[in-house]
């Protein structure tokens, strides 16, 4: 039983104990508990302090997203794909807009693409910052958790500057942006492109060769790369065990195949290497982004939504003197865009591995149904795996690692 | 003046006892480590450095209810969940205080559908609601210091007061666009 590709559930663990078959001890854990970084509820089999075997308990967190998508129009969704992966908005925002658009067909104007691929990076960044503070704060690094979110917080006010809010942007729309960046975008993206690669070389100093650190990352939680694959892991969970997979290269969106960057791989698939590539990851992050805002910069002020008046409203100026304007606004935000018939699937690399959208349309202003891959709930597959045989504490370090956002996991 | 003249010099003061139960209770009050969604990530970042909670001496998050006396409720509340949250909330000892952090613990938010509790004081008494989805930082510890204010017009005999709703913003963020 142990070792196989097998995720356990909660009854397989707790029914023998209940009937006095087994000598293990049975541990609830969560889904109040500190370490779980949500509400997951782990059910641990315990030979005295060694795991011998864990069931995740999801759900939770349910929020019925999809479902209540499918009483919206395909604009007004946007809204609830920030509060699904609520570390990464933008990424979320980014690949329904990719879907709704490939099922509608519409053309994105570059300058949209441009900015959308900074703010996402941005976003990873932000992400992973979250990631590294709670993941130290749990192996009772307190002091990193205050680096990590000092600069979180510039992020956030980035996009507070774009979109008026914090972390729910729904800045990212279907045909384009929600509105144009102002004026001050710019100079404040750059400000903090220019701190952030010695930032990161800061965070890497209280951790990298910390020898306390070491101890509990290096040979914990490991996978190696064939299991990873057949559990359907994503993102740097999978890349941390050497497999250079990434959606950007390798079904680029958004104008990815036009930035040069790398993917940064693992070698052991144990915690230590998780760090390591997502470290490398931010610091991959902030090139992209400055290629994107150099980009930006020379392309100067222009469109940020489609040209389509099917999908995008016409500009304001225009309502004022234009019956065919006034009548696409009002269609548009009484009744919505309608796309033809058939399904879109798109997926994108997120922080958290591989976002995937599937929608279906019936040919009505309301999708019909959608559906997310979630790489949160896919990677917590493979925690039982990775945790048989290691003690309680590596428990803890390991749901750090893996990095799900329950928010996701459950939608 | 009377006593406090004659008592001066020899170090007491006189007050009501619930004037200074009410003090202790302000000013050494830990909240639950409880998080559930989106707006667990505000509160941490309410306690990260840039917003320190802890000038508030509020930054010692107790992971164990026996220990805590203040529940933020933060983030949405599931069918699955409520029955938790209620049971975490029997398990904290009294005096004890709950702040429903966000949309959707106050009233079930964007969520009206068959998954989320539409608000929290369906299952656990609130006692400050803060508005927002998610709140700002700002806004929690608006919340925290008007529970405060409010814990300090406790009255011994247990009467508890009327709920109190945060429902204006608190910043007018300005974006109005040319």
């Amino acid at each position: 039983m142990t070792n196989t590709l097998h995720v356990p559930t909660p009854q397989e663990i707790t029914e023998p104990a209940l009937a006095g078959k087994t000598e293990t001890m049975v541990l609830n854990m969560g889904p109040h508990h500190p370490s779980t970084h949500g509400v997951l509820r782990l059910v641990v089999e315990l030979d005295g302090e060694v795991v011998v075997n864990v069931a995740p308990d999801v759900g939770y967190l349910h929020t019925g997203i999809e479902k209540t998508m499918e009483s919206k129009t395909y604009q007004k969704a946007v809204v609830l794909t920030d509060r699904m992966d609520y570390l990464a908005p933008l990424s979320n925002n980014l690949c329904y807009a990719l879907a709704v658009e490939k099922l509608l067909g519409v053309e994105i104007p570059e300058r949209v693409q441009v900015i959308r691929v900074l703010l996402v990076e941005l976003q990873r960044i932000a992400s992973h910052l979250v990631w590294l503070g709670t993941h130290a704060l749990d192996l009772a690094a307190m002091s990193v958790f205050l680096y990590a979110f000092r600069e979180r917080e510039q992020i956030l006010d980035i996009f507070e500057l774009v979109s008026g809010a914090r972390m729910m942007t729904s800045y990212i729309r279907v045909g384009g942006l929600a509105y144009d960046v102002p004026a001050e975008f710019l100079p404040t993206v750059d400000a903090l492109l220019r701190i952030m690669p010695e930032r990161i070389d800061e965070y890497e100093s209280l951790l990298t060769g910390n020898p306390l650190w070491l101890e509990r990352t290096v040979g914990v939680g490991v996978i190696d790369a064939e299991s990873a694959i057949a559990y359907g892991l994503t993102g740097a969970n999978l890349r941390a065990t050497g497999v250079p997979y990434d959606v950007r290269k390798a079904m680029p969106y958004s104008g990815y195949e036009t930035y040069d960057f790398e993917i940064p791989v693992g070698k052991n698939g144990d915690n230590y290497d998780r760090y390591r590539v997502r470290m490398a990851e931010m610091r991959q992050s902030v090139k992209i982004a400055r290629q994107a805002w150099e980009r930006l910069s020379a392309l100067g002020p222009g469109p940020y939504t489609t040209l389509d008046r099917k999908v995008a409203p016409p500009p304001k100026s225009e309502i004022t003197h234009s019956m065919e304007a006034l009548i696409h606004h009002f269609k548009l935000w009484t009744e919505g865009f309608k796309p033809p018939r058939g399904d879109a699937y798109v997926s994108i690399e997120s922080p958290r591995g591989i976002l995937g959208c599937y929608v279906v349309s019936d040919g009505s202003p309301k999708p019909w149904r959608v559906h997310f891959r979630a790489p949160s709930f896919i990677n917590l597959q493979a925690l039982a795996h990775m945790a048989r045989g290691r003690l309680v504490a590596d428990l803890v370090a390991l749901i750090a690692s893996l990095d799900p956002v329950l928010g996701e996991v459950d939608r | 003046m009377g006593i406090e003249e004659k008592a001066g010099d020899l170090g007491v003061i006189t007050t009501s006892l619930e004037y200074v139960v009410n003090w202790g209770r302000t000013n050494a009050m830990w909240p639950l480590l409880f998080g559930l969604a989106c707006c667990a990530i505000e509160m941490m970042g309410a306690q990260s450095a840039n917003y320190d909670l802890s000038r508030f001496g509020m930054e010692i998050n107790r992971a164990s209810p026996r220990q805590a006396d203040l529940m933020i409720v933060a983030g949405r509340v599931s069918r699955k969940m409520a029955p938790v949250v209620r049971r975490l909330y029997d398990q904290m000892s009294d005096p004890k205080w709950v702040i429903a952090m966000g949309d959707c613990a106050a009233c079930g938010g964007i969520f009206n559908n068959y998954a989320i509790v539409q608000g929290v004081d369906e299952v656990v008494p609130v006692d400050v609601y803060v508005a927002g989805c998610p709140p700002r930082p700002e806004a929690l510890i608006h919340g925290i210091m008007l529970l405060h204010e409010k814990v300090k017009r406790e009255k011994i005999s247990g009467k508890k007061e009327d709920p109190i709703r945060l429902s204006q913003p608190l910043i007018q963020v300005d974006v109005a666009r040319k």
